[in-house]
């Protein structure tokens, strides 16, 4: 009763535009996401003719079906889900163990190799000579390039090293008191106790390779080696090769019902949402993760 | 040898050892890369032997600024580049402003759910985001388009995406969608870090809303928002190439193209390795030029460096 008392109407009217504006700005973020998705569920001779505003009509699922059956998309999510997995993997146990090993006050000139991480994070030689020197490590058509150069990542190291030295020092010392060397006190005492930060740099490294995009752009011509973010760019971009690829496959002959018919436009929207599908169901759960990782960095600066 | 072992008797020794492996993999993928700049001094063909190069010395710079041509393009690149960023930095308080509005709104559910779903689009990658616009205003099925026509407020689609008018505002506003939201959780993280008993004392004294934010919340983000300042000024120059690559065509390269982007269509996509690298060879030494200033700016202005 109190609270209500002290609405005056400017309060009132604040309030009213507040909401609004954060309304309209969030359904700004997620109307594309579900634009997308009804289209790619709606009767495709529909979607042509633009009929599908806001609701879906004529559900059917075969754009999904049938998009996989394009040649080279399926390889090209395997390629993607397999450099998001090892990638991943490897990242974290490289970059967590660095930035353990980069607490250790006794380590061999440690302030020195801290700045050599870090610095890489300010400073590159820029991208052709990036390029050369990937070119001449033979990292090009390699699927070894999506992997290596991921290892170690000096911002998720710096995550990993300021959550250790928050940990209290006496857990390592006892272990270390037994005997313990590092590898086992790393991998038996610390690192399952920085469980949260091992998924913030985890989730981090995920979704980076997943939207990877540049490095297939630079370095892969060899289509074995194509992403999913690179199908879609190249969907998007080629109309023409789209649709050529649409009528082999038609000719192929099953599909004759112009409502499940697959067009230029479906596949676009259908390999779009394949692509976001993952970030979009794995990201709520997920949210805490990123949200703890950034106030360490912000901290961090 | 005997040095060596003195040494492997140290723990932080073997443990340096430990990691070494990693050091060199950054070694190999940051700092080897340094080595290609000496192809700015050179005519370099793609398929030669660098040695078998022309040497050109300082060539491929006077080039820039002597060759009228590669001097135009250069400038409006430029423009571009520097016309982005301070659109950026101009903007740069809004994710501050994003943070203490929404920190206004007392439905906690509401607020969560704005501070879920407007984080999304920052992990999307620019590919997919280029496919949105696709889907969102392009001429034939795009949603925007379609809309205004149902609505009869205009008979033929508009070419939104292919127009060269307003660029640097559509790429802002595309950043902006991208990452607002999420830029916004640093300055919430922030605002829970403000201490209580000041927003009471400043209510005991009959301080308003307005007062409130100026004179608790503001003061309490400025540090971190000056920090985020220095980092985007140190990176005036580093816009990145994949947004610009992504919604690049004919008909708006002239006002999209910025340095980075400019050394990909110069380097890869012209072949032309040798400008390119004189040109990103420029750019890394002002980049790190900036990021010192920046640096130093800091320790001036907070007493402490930004890194």
């Amino acid at each position: 009763m109190k609270r209500r008392k002290s609405i005056t109407a400017g309060e009132a009217l604040f309030q009213i535009i507040n909401y609004l504006i954060f309304g309209l700005f969030t359904l700004i973020c997620v109307l594309p996401f579900y634009y997308l998705f009804i289209n790619t569920i709606s009767d495709n001779s529909l979607v042509s003719k633009g009929m599908i505003l806001w609701l879906p009509k004529g559900i059917h699922f075969e754009n999904y079906k049938n998009v996989l059956e394009i040649k080279g998309l399926g390889h090209s999510a395997l390629v993607s889900l397999g450099r998001t997995v090892f990638g991943t993997i490897l990242n974290v146990v490289g970059t967590s163990f660095l930035g353990y090993a980069l607490c250790k006050e006794e380590l061999w000139h440690r302030k020195f190799w801290y700045k050599f991480v870090v610095i890489t994070m300010y400073f590159n030689a820029g991208i052709i000579p990036w390029f050369i020197n990937m070119k001449n490590l033979g990292l090009t058509n390699n699927y070894l390039a999506y992997i290596i150069p991921g290892i170690v990542s000096p911002f998720s190291m710096i995550l990993f090293k300021t959550y250790v030295e928050s940990l209290p020092a006496s857990l390592e010392e006892s272990a270390q008191l037994d005997g313990a060397g590092y590898l086992v006190t790393f991998t038996k005492i610390v690192f399952p106790l920085c469980k949260p930060i091992v998924a913030t740099i985890a989730v981090f490294s995920a979704v980076g390779q997943w939207n990877s995009f540049t490095d297939t752009l630079f370095l892969m011509s060899d289509s074995e080696y194509y992403t999913l973010q690179f199908m879609l760019y190249q969907y998007l971009n080629e109309a023409n090769a789209l649709a050529n690829t649409m009528r082999s496959a038609l000719s192929s002959g099953i599909a004759v019902d112009p409502s499940l018919l697959i067009t230029p436009t479906a596949v676009k929207m259908t390999v779009s949402l394949i692509v976001v599908f993952p970030i979009l169901f794995v990201y709520p759960f997920f949210q805490k993760y990123f949200v703890g990782g950034i106030m360490i960095g912000a901290v961090k600066g | 040898m005997k040095r060596f072992t003195e040494l492997y008797r140290q723990r932080g020794f073997r443990l340096f050892l430990m990691i070494l492996p990693l050091l060199l993999l950054i070694f190999i993928f940051s700092y080897l890369p340094l080595y290609g700049w000496i192809y700015a001094f050179f005519d370099y063909k793609p398929g030669r032997d660098l040695l078998d190069c022309e040497f050109v010395g300082f060539g491929n710079f006077k080039r820039m600024v002597m060759d009228k041509y590669a001097l135009e393009e250069l400038i409006n690149v430029m423009k571009n580049t520097f016309g982005m960023s301070f659109l950026g930095i101009l903007t740069s308080p809004l994710p501050m402003i994003f943070a203490i509005f929404l920190g206004e709104i007392g439905n906690m559910p509401f607020r969560k759910c704005v501070q879920t779903l407007t984080t999304i689009p920052n992990f999307i990658s620019w590919v997919l985001v280029y496919s949105v616009a696709y889907a969102m205003f392009s001429v034939n099925d795009g949603f925007v388009n379609r809309l205004l026509m149902n609505w009869g407020i205009i008979d033929e689609g508009i070419n939104f995406l292919a127009s060269g008018d307003h660029v640097w505002l559509t790429m802002w506003a595309w950043a902006t969608w991208k990452s607002l939201g999420w830029s916004a959780i640093m300055y919430i993280a922030c605002m829970a870090s403000i201490d209580g008993e000041q927003y009471e004392a400043a209510k005991v004294d009959g301080a308003s809303r307005m007062q409130r934010i100026w004179y608790v919340t503001i003061p309490g983000l400025l540090p971190t928002y000056f920090v985020l300042l220095l980092l985007s000024i140190a990176n005036l120059i580093n816009n990145g190439m994949e947004q610009y690559f992504v919604f690049q065509n004919a008909m708006n390269k002239s006002s999209i193209e910025v340095l980075d982007l400019y050394v990909y269509n110069q380097g890869m996509a012209g072949i032309n390795y040798s400008y390119a690298t004189a040109v990103s060879m420029l750019k890394s030494v002002v980049s790190i030029t900036l990021l010192f200033f920046a640096n130093k700016m800091s320790k001036l202005i907070r007493g402490e460096s930004v890194f």
